[in-house]
């Protein structure tokens, strides 16, 4: 059992305990559409074959390989953060941001296609096609739309972190309080040293978080990916 | 280092007045903000209720049109559930009390704390901005059921969004229970240690946590139904609507007891301290606590025995349901042990835990022959139903959050209210509540459908009687929350621990100073241990 803790310390373990709680909340969100997904493809096994086939598989890996890489160097830029190599946190982050814009983009391009050749919920190009079909683009457009949503949120708080990482720490120290001599000095530097430190543990923390919670759009990706584009 | 801290009613941050509260990350000004806001919805809930009830006491058209009445049922549901009595208890209370009774300072995440109250307040702007907007208040009922809430005019979106912001505001919370729960318990606060309140909190938390997003996505999809089109609960395009009944009723069955549990907590801590004994079968009460949340997550279905399953789904469904007043009982046979040869001292917080002793026997009962299939098929959405909820949602969760009100208000604002008001209060409340919902039932039983604008002449005298009894019972409601406005004023001043009582909340001052205690605490013993009739 845990020891409980002091709140004025970061507590990592119970920043992690949260950060895992919020993250099953999202499975629990997916989870409801994946149950849908079940019982119309149980329903509709031919129509869902049929419309599968039409997505570009192509896109769907270059997308999958975008973000599993995305992944990686997201840890990459936690583990130069531990070892407080700052700089190549920031770029690494950078890096990963960029990956998210890139997945958004071909996401773009795949939804404008489909929507380009009149594939959309309620379009009349699919009225005219079975009950089946009509569910898995829904399904199709839902469930990568509120993917694609987390991805911009992810990259939201990517972007919070570049901004955290980056500034630097400007802690007004409890100084005044102290009579100006010699050892008052030697009092006041062992201080900054220690708030510094806490800083930094809160700052790796978040990103730790962060990481987290990337992983988790990742992750629903590639359970996203196979149901869509690979099972026929 | 033995000055006394000042009280967190005394402002100590730069920010002044209103801003000081609503910006504060302080769990009790929290709390306190949530008791508001909440004592708010509920008043206005409550006077929805009232002109429902008015309207019922002639059959036919009159006082306002069946579209209205549609309108009122909705709004009142929405409002008490989603504004009211989910958050109740553990968002008002909990967050007042729990870090308190745990030893803790504040919860694990204050700035979550205070944002959830942030989006609470936003999504209740948002659902009342519904019922004022385009093309006028949903008329769906609470429960927005597929295909109607598709294809009405009325603003459902909207109302539907207020519901899903809610939703993250009761993840938040619970998330941040749990967390405060795992890591802040002060040196010695073993988890059997914990006041079974907190332990009803840890439970609801979980709930919360699994139950909520299964809501929060079926939501979205009723928005996108509406804006995009999708058809995923259309029949005419190969959707299911049963589909939405199952997505709703998972979250929303296990919201009961997101409801109830609290309540439970709270009558668990309220009995001991006033039988001056220990709580019998401490252990039994924790963890039947959760075996309701984890039993209570897979009887959804119950909700829907009347709308097309298979036989063996119902019989499956029927059994667990049953199921659950199993742990239900243990909690009721374990209160009333303890209460046995007790020297009981009635004073108003345990007067309302009696209160919901008695009704919460009464609608825990009746809901048996919902759980039956034979009978349910019979009463299903008769007033009988609606009779049943009232008895457990008002008169359990209802009785327990006034139970927590009267127990922990002197804790909360250092004054008592007038007992004498309180006791007068509850006798209008306790008459009015059984004419209202005792009526119901029987109306029910004998056929009534529920949600209907009109009646057959028979129905006639139940209605009258209960919408009298719902006068009585409305009296009684505000007599109660008057009597705290007027102590807030007039209440004479209390010291740390006007009850007497054990857990560790009662250990520092009235009102708790901004830091909760003088020193962080340490626990050697049980949260209800007496000795001599006194806390040992």
């Amino acid at each position: 059992m845990s020891t409980p803790t002091h709140e004025y310390h970061p507590d990592s373990t119970g920043s992690k305990i949260g950060m895992w709680l919020f993250l099953f909340t999202e499975l629990l969100l997916f989870g409801g559409m994946f149950l849908l997904y079940a019982v119309y493809r149980l329903k509709n096994p031919a129509d869902f074959h049929y419309a599968s086939l039409n997505l570009d598989t192509k896109t769907g890996a270059i997308n999958t390989a975008i973000l599993l890489t995305s992944s990686l160097t997201m840890v990459l830029s936690i583990g130069m953060l531990e070892r407080r190599h700052r700089k190549a946190s920031l770029w690494f982050l950078i890096i990963t941001i960029g990956f998210g814009v890139w997945f958004l983009v071909n996401k773009y391009l795949e939804w404008s296609h489909k929507i380009h050749h009149g594939i959309y919920p309620g379009s009349e190009e699919l009225t005219g096609r079975t009950a089946g079909e009509n569910l898995f683009y829904s399904l199709y457009f839902l469930m990568t739309g509120l993917h694609g949503i987390h991805v911009v949120a992810g990259m939201v708080v990517l972007g919070v972190m570049v901004w955290m990482i980056g500034k630097p720490h400007h802690r007004v120290l409890p100084v005044t309080a102290l009579p100006v001599d010699a050892q008052a000095h030697a009092v006041s530097v062992t201080v900054e040293y220690s708030e510094d430190a806490k800083l930094d543990q809160q700052k790796l923390i978040r990103l730790e978080n962060a990481g987290l919670y990337w992983h988790l759009v990742d992750v629903i990706w590639i359970f996203l990916f196979p149901l869509f584009y690979l099972i026929s | 280092m033995t000055t006394t801290k000042p009280s967190y009613l005394e402002n100590q941050s730069h920010r002044k007045g209103l801003a000081s509260w609503i910006f504060s990350t302080d769990h009790k000004r929290i709390g306190v903000l949530y008791l508001i806001s909440i004592l708010i919805f509920f008043s206005v809930g409550v006077l929805i209720g009232v002109v429902m009830r008015l309207k019922m006491l002639w059959p036919g058209t009159h006082l306002y049109s069946a579209a209205a009445y549609n309108a009122f049922f909705t709004v009142h549901g929405v409002i008490q559930i989603f504004l009211f009595i989910i958050p109740g208890i553990p968002a008002a209370f909990g967050n007042f009390i729990l870090p308190l009774q745990i030893g803790a300072k504040d919860v694990a995440f204050p700035r979550l704390n205070l944002l959830s109250w942030w989006v609470y307040v936003i999504g209740a702007l948002l659902a009342l901005t519904a019922l004022f907007s385009g093309n006028g208040p949903p008329d769906t009922g609470w429960s927005f059921y597929v295909p109607y809430s598709l294809r009405t005019n009325t603003n459902v979106t909207l109302a539907v969004f207020a519901a899903f912001i809610l939703g993250f505001s009761s993840i938040l919370t619970g998330l941040n229970f749990i967390t405060t729960i795992h890591r802040m318990r002060c040196p010695g606060m073993s988890w059997f240690r914990m006041p079974l309140f907190t332990w009803s909190l840890y439970a609801t938390a979980w709930i919360q946590i699994l139950a909520t997003p299964i809501l929060a996505v079926t939501l979205i999809m009723v928005m996108a139904e509406r804006i995009l089109n999708l058809g995923l609960f259309d029949p005419g395009r190969g959707g299911d609507p049963l589909l939405y009944q199952h997505l709703f009723w998972i979250y929303s069955h296990p919201a009961v007891y997101i409801m109830i549990l609290p309540a439970m907590g709270v009558v668990s801590d309220v009995i001991p301290a006033f039988c001056r004994k220990n709580i019998y079968g401490y252990k039994a009460i924790a963890f039947s606590s959760l075996a309701i949340a984890f039993v209570g997550y897979l009887v959804w279905a119950h909700h829907m025995f009347t709308s097309g399953m298979s036989n063996t789904a119902r019989m499956v469904f029927s059994l667990l349901t049953f199921l659950v007043a199993i742990p239900s009982g243990v909690k009721v046979f374990n209160w009333i042990a303890t209460m046995y040869k007790a020297s009981i001292k009635i004073e108003p917080p345990m007067l309302f835990a009696m209160t919901f002793l008695f009704l919460f026997a009464i609608g825990g009962l009746t809901g048996l022959l919902n759980g039956a299939l034979a009978t349910d098929v019979n009463v299903h959405e008769t007033y009988y139903v609606v009779g049943h909820f009232h008895y457990t949602m008002f008169g359990g969760t209802g009785m327990g959050f006034f139970a927590a009100l009267l127990y922990w208000f002197p804790k909360m604002t250092g004054k008592m209210y007038n007992k004498r008001t309180i006791v007068v209060a509850w006798a209008h409340i306790f008459v009015g509540f059984n004419l209202l919902y005792f009526t119901m039932m029987i109306m029910g039983w004998l056929g009534m459908p529920r949600r209907y604008y009109s009646y057959p002449p028979q129905y006639h005298t139940y209605h009258v009687v209960a919408t009298v009894g719902s006068w009585i019972l409305a009296t009684g409601v505000f007599m109660f929350l008057g009597a705290f406005l007027v102590a807030l004023k007039k209440g004479t001043k209390v010291a740390a621990n006007p009850w007497d009582a054990t857990t560790l909340e009662w250990k520092t001052a009235s009102p708790p100073p901004t830091e909760n205690f003088q020193t962080i605490p340490t626990v050697t013993g049980g949260p209800y241990e007496f000795k001599d009739g006194h806390p040992a």
